[in-house]
């Protein structure tokens, strides 16, 4: 099956395309607006996943490795190639697309039913799968680079779907431009790394790196950069704004953003180049990943809005890949990828299902005032949305650590890395310390949602009647996607609830870095197996510290929630409003930059225009009038004409030789024939 | 003896092909032309091409030479004495054939000629004949609808009143 | 006399000869006497090579198809030059001069 990889890759990265093309110029005219046209793609795309998926199981080879390119650009000493790289990470990842793809289109053939753009939805769907395909497969920067443009432009489509609602197109634009700024770093890394060795090609930048092309403050940079990127997809601080406003797109596009395409293309990156992360680098990567981590959980805690905290929880999970990937041990970060992938689009449609449920309650009682995402509406939902609610239970479970869910191995394996971290280097005690806070912090804030949401009284019981449970083609990707959080899909062919051994650690085996003199990654996975059952333990513990203190607090109301608020006012006035981050970024950055662009405008408008512009079309016109003179005068009568009586004059001369005799002519063809043999013949 | 006889032909069928083309009179030009033509027969026996030559005589004096005869009458008055006609650029032309004709005998001078040594001469007719309703019997067929072509272009074209 | 020059200049003599006619008669019917003497010229190249050169009985055969051209070209030229001097009464070649401007 291995031959066929490459054919595989190209039908899995152009399927969505195909698609996205067929939808966009004829989705309208299909039957059913064209929706089975996208479905069928991204299935057949799924089927040759898990066929790779499925030889890459059966070969059972951790060194699988292939590659093919082509040239692109050919100038000299210039050229560019592209091409796939495929080893079991891409399978893998291939596989997280897809299913979470193939999930949100089915998902969101209810839940989008009857939308006005409905086909342009399945469409952009598809160019989404299609650029993220693209960032898996890449091995270079520079089509990397281009998918990675492509996820963004899609993103700033899907998310900005509803653009009749203001608070959409600007979330739509906020994206953009966050992931912008990221970009710039990413596009300063490939340019830094490619002048230093001369390719885009990941295998040549690494060898690049191996042999100390590029090294030192450079390599810091370079790798810093290319973390930008990563940051500003992945959503990291202080990039992270962008994410929460997100959740204006439609819900399935969320869950699809969240779990497999968008923010994990920054993780996926990160562990893509990280052999060639210097020290330093990885230093930056895990305090931007570690602080992020405990920063996004202490704001999802007060959110009220269920997909704001689903949000934050994307963060705050994001922030551990990142860490992971910083304190060396990325294979982790990419296993949390794998797992949060499944658990957290699991409880994206769970929260599309419950605010689905609650939109067609509040149509029926023709409520359009009441915010149909906030959790302060909700509640006793448990009997009415039994399958939602076992799902998300089963979800929130994974998210929150505990022993037989699959989150529990991911977020085990990077707690024992940082931790194992923090123990060879003591300075960054601040590292696991992150980790665990926010292992605890998000055990708290998933189950207050889950509790929130579906235990208790109702808090608007008129509502409680017309919930009903979503129909199949919401509960399956429900049902699929929770059953594949339990830890045994990801043990196998071991089943220890405890260990993260398994094919994944059997497959995915971490390469050392090619940066000189850094720790091999022998080394670092024994130092992280000696920290595992301190980590597991200290996991286990605040994980069950955090769910005490949720159904203390929410359920058996044990303690009062009004009252912490008041006692912790200030704290949970920064947190409820996000640190105020939006409105500091439009203080200290927008209005600032509105300042200086009304300055500029008013030296462009009042000075450059008025005098430089003017004066200069003022001296242009004496110019012409002056060249005017020259041309009618020197050109027109002198040279045009000049040369038209010479014309004339010549004309009328040669003209006499043209007699008409016929015997002239006989005469000047001999002469001709003459001539001609005189100067052939000396 | 036949060196001799053959410069002679030689000298008749040079000289009478310049009074051709200068004497001014032409019925005289047309009669140094018969015997430029009969030069050239000459030299044709001297080469051994004996049909070429009768045809030479049938054809040319026989037919075209009459035919300009005719041509001459036709176009003058007959009660003319002196049918004559003036020449037009002579200077000019003159220098230029004269370089033509050093030219000519440049190469024919430089040129190495492939020489085949001298055979036994023998009648061609017969040689001729076969050749041209074998190899050439294409051409042949081309060549005789050309003559019809021509016989009755002429005929048409000098028709009374078109 | 068994030369091939010989034949080769008498031949260049007569086309020199023909061509100076071509230019300088103003008589049509000279100008055509002036071709005939070309025509011959070349025929008579043809046979010498034929006699001497390597082109045997085929050069006999080229000799006789451009004189039978000759001789249509002779018929037609003289047709043209009678309707010539029918409509113009002249047949000096240069008055027939109708393509001049």
């Amino acid at each position: 099956m291995e031959q066929y990889f490459i054919q595989f890759s190209l039908l899995i990265l152009f399927l969505p395309l195909a698609a996205f093309v067929v939808q966009i110029f004829l989705g309208k005219r299909l039957p059913r607006q064209g929706d089975w046209v996208s479905i069928s793609a991204i299935g057949i795309t799924l089927i040759l996943s898990l066929i790779m998926f499925a030889t890459m199981l059966s070969s059972y080879d951790s060194g699988f490795s292939k590659e093919a390119s082509f040239t692109w650009i050919d100038m000299g000493s210039f050229s560019i190639q592209l091409g796939f790289l495929i080893d079991n990470i891409t399978i893998i990842m291939l596989v997280v697309v897809a299913l979470i793809s193939t999930c949100t289109h089915i998902f969101s053939l209810e839940y989008m039913a009857g939308d006005i753009r409905y086909s342009r939805y399945f469409a952009y769907l598809g160019l989404f799968t299609f650029s993220m395909n693209g960032i898996v497969l890449a091995n270079n920067l520079i089509s990397m680079y281009m998918s990675w443009e492509l996820v963004g432009v899609s993103s700033y489509l899907l998310i900005g779907h509803w653009f009749e609602k203001d608070t959409a197109a600007n979330a739509g634009k906020k994206a953009f431009l966050t992931n912008r700024v990221g970009d710039i770093g990413f596009f300063i890394g490939i340019m830094l790394l490619y002048t230093a060795v001369g390719s885009f090609m990941f295998s040549d930048i690494f060898e690049g790196v191996a042999v100390g092309k590029i090294s030192g403050t450079m390599l810091t940079l370079a790798g810093v950069g290319l973390f930008l990127g990563a940051m500003g997809k992945s959503s990291q601080f202080p990039l992270h704004i962008w994410l929460p406003d997100a959740m204006e797109g439609p819900t399935p596009v969320s869950a699809l953003m969240h779990a497999a395409t968008m923010v994990a293309a920054g993780v996926y990156m990160s562990v893509r180049v990280f052999p060639l992360f210097s020290p330093d680098a990885l230093l930056v990567v895990a305090y931007v990943g570690g602080f992020t981590a405990l920063f996004a959980a202490s704001i999802a805690v007060t959110q009220t809005d269920i997909k704001k905290v689903l949000a934050y929880s994307t963060v705050s999970q994001l922030g551990y890949m990142i860490l992971a990937v910083g304190t060396g041990v990325y294979t982790a970060a990419f296993f949390h990828l794998l797992t949060h992938a499944m658990f957290k689009a699991n409880l994206f449609y769970g929260s599309g299902s419950v605010i689905h449920a609650m939109h067609h309650a509040l149509h029926k009682k023709h409520d359009h005032n009441t915010d149909p995402q906030d959790m302060r509406n909700m509640g006793g939902f448990k009997e009415k949305m039994p399958v939602t609610y076992w799902t998300m239970l089963v979800s929130t479970l994974a998210i929150a650590g505990v022993p037989l869910f699959s989150g529990f191995l991911s977020k085990d394996a990077i707690l024992a890395g940082t931790l194992a971290f923090a123990q060879h280097h003591p300075a960054h005690l601040l590292l696991p310390v992150f980790g665990f806070g926010a292992a605890a912090l998000t055990a708290f804030y998933m189950f207050r949602l889950m509790f929130l949401t579906f235990h208790g009284a109702p808090q608007m019981p008129e509502l409680i009647d017309d919930i009903h449970e979503s129909p199949k083609e919401m509960t399956g990707p429900l049902v699929l996607l929770a059953s594949l959080s339990v830890f045994i899909f990801y043990t196998l062919p071991y089943v220890d609830p405890f260990s993260d051994h398994g094919w994944f650690t059997d497959l995915v085996v971490a390469g050392d870095s090619f940066v000189p003199g850094s720790i091999p990654a022998r080394e670092i996975a024994d130092h992280a197996h000696h920290a595992h059952y301190t980590a597991m333990y200290t996991s286990i513990a605040v994980a069950f510290l955090g769910i005490a203190l949720a159904v203390m607090v929410y359920l058996r109301k044990v303690f009062s929630a009004e009252n912490w608020v008041k006692s912790f006012g200030t704290l949970y006035d920064w947190s409820r409003n996000k640190y105020y981050f939006d409105e500091n970024y439009e203080r200290f950055l927008y209005q600032p930059f509105f300042r200086l662009a009304n300055k500029v405008a008013w030296l462009d408008w009042d000075l450059y225009d008025k005098y430089f512009i003017n004066g200069f079309g003022r001296f242009t016109d004496w110019l012409s009038r002056v060249t005017g003179r020259f041309d009618f005068e020197g050109i027109d009568q002198g040279l045009v004409d000049g040369t038209g009586r010479i014309v004339n004059y010549l004309g009328g001369t040669f003209r006499k030789l043209q007699t008409g005799r016929l015997q002239n002519y006989l005469l000047y063809v001999t002469a001709g024939l003459i001539i001609l043999t005189i100067i052939q013949a000396f | 003896m036949a060196d001799m006889v053959f410069w002679c032909i030689a000298a008749l069928t040079v000289i009478s092909a310049a009074f051709v083309v200068l004497n001014n009179q032409l019925l005289y030009a047309a009669i140094g032309l018969l015997f430029t033509l009969f030069g050239v027969a000459g030299l044709y026996v001297f080469l051994w091409a004996d049909f070429i030559a009768g045809v030479q005589l049938l054809v040319y004096i026989g037919g075209i030479l009459v035919l300009i005869i005719f041509g001459i009458m036709l176009t003058n008055q007959i009660s003319s004495v002196r049918l004559s006609q003036t020449n037009v650029q002579q200077g000019v032309g003159a220098v230029v054939v004269t370089w033509l004709f050093i030219f000519l005998s440049m190469v024919i001078s430089k040129t190495p000629w492939l020489i085949r040594p001298a055979l036994e001469p023998e009648s061609t007719t017969a040689g001729v004949g076969t050749l041209l309703l074998t190899r050439y019997l294409l051409p042949f067929e081309v060549i005789s609808v050309l003559l019809l072509g021509a016989l009755i272009g002429a005929a048409v074209l000098s028709r009374e009143g078109n | 006399m068994d030369q091939l020059t010989n034949y080769l200049f008498i031949a260049a003599v007569l086309f020199s000869l023909g061509v100076f006619g071509v230019i300088t008669r103003r008589n049509g019917i000279a100008v055509l006497m002036g071709v005939e003497l070309i025509l011959n010229a070349a025929n008579l190249n043809f046979v010498a090579f034929s006699r001497f050169g390597g082109m045997n009985l085929d050069g006999h055969i080229f000799g006789l198809i451009v004189i039978v051209l000759a001789a249509a070209e002779a018929a037609v030229a003289l047709a043209i030059i009678i309707n010539i001097y029918n409509n113009l009464n002249t047949i000096n070649v240069d008055d027939a001069s109708s393509m001049k401007q």
